[in-house]
């Protein structure tokens, strides 16, 4: 199991950052994702693997300064 | 010019022992020791560079393109008789109003992966201080490619009027975050002094509060 900001989320062998925005049906693309607090440059999106129990931040950015 | 005054300020020594007499103690000369970068000098930076200014911060990278206008007025730290100048020509000259003894390094260049290591690789911490979200992304995006090391502290979600108690800050390893992370700065909310002032303080308080070694 791994926890996707607020939400817990099964996890399985093979596990991609990409997997798991989609599951989560976060599909804003403006987005910050940290998997056990290392970021994840968004060109890993598809190979990063999430291992078991991590921790996922799906940090949302706003306009506006 | 009174004539105290003067002598004052011809004595940076003595001026600066009077100006950051009320800081919390040790705190200006561990903050004269570092460098901070920011990226954007309009609503964010402005009041951050202002903030961190008046804190004691001595060396600064500020980076932006653009030229002030009047709708900037409405929470931006400039002024009248400022319109048309670039935002960080108008920001050096107000902050040297401040303080005459500061080092401040202003680029005028639009910030892109290509430029983000060479003006802020000095800096010992870095705060984004973007209009645009997409702007938001890139830079942290590039941040941390550059560094996995040093704080990047953000500013998102400060759009809109009241709900200061909405405002936070999260912390995620080197990644900071200062604002409620939900209003979007669209025409329905609209960006307003105060809240913007808020969201650039907690930046600048969560970065001294770094710089001193609190974390």
């Amino acid at each position: 199991m791994i926890s996707v900001n607020e939400n817990k989320l099964e996890w399985k062998n093979g596990l991609s950052v990409r997997d798991a925005l989609n599951a989560c049906k976060y599909s804003f693309p403006l987005v910050i994702v940290r998997v056990n607090g290392e970021h994840v440059s968004k060109a890993d999106y598809d190979n990063y693997l999430i291992p078991d129990n991590a921790e996922v931040s799906v940090i949302h950015l706003m306009s506006g300064g | 010019m009174d004539k105290n005054i003067e002598n004052l300020i011809k004595n940076q020594s003595e001026f600066e022992k009077e100006f950051y007499k009320r800081n919390p103690p040790g705190a200006f000369e561990k903050l004269k020791a570092r460098s901070v970068g920011i990226a954007g000098a309009g609503g964010l930076g402005s009041n951050i560079a202002v903030a961190l200014v008046r804190s004691g911060v001595y060396n600064l990278y500020i980076a932006d393109f653009d030229r002030i206008e009047a709708s900037n007025l409405n929470r931006q730290q400039y002024n009248y008789e400022q319109i048309g100048m670039y935002k960080v020509d108008a920001l050096r000259e107000n902050l040297l109003k401040i303080n005459p003894f500061i080092n401040i390094n202003v680029f005028k260049v639009k910030l892109s992966p290509e430029n983000i290591s060479q003006i802020f690789g000095n800096a010992d911490i870095l705060l984004e201080a973007f209009d645009r979200a997409d702007m938001k992304a890139m830079l942290a995006e590039e941040w941390f490619r550059i560094t996995n090391k040093k704080y990047l502290v953000m500013g998102s979600g400060l759009a809109g009027t009241g709900s200061s108690d909405a405002l936070k800050i999260e912390i995620y390893d080197k990644l900071v975050i200062c604002g409620d992370q939900q209003t979007q700065a669209c025409e329905a909310n609209g960006l307003i002094a105060p809240r913007v002032a808020i969201v650039a303080n907690m930046q600048a308080n969560v970065s001294i509060e770094l710089l001193l070694g609190g974390f």
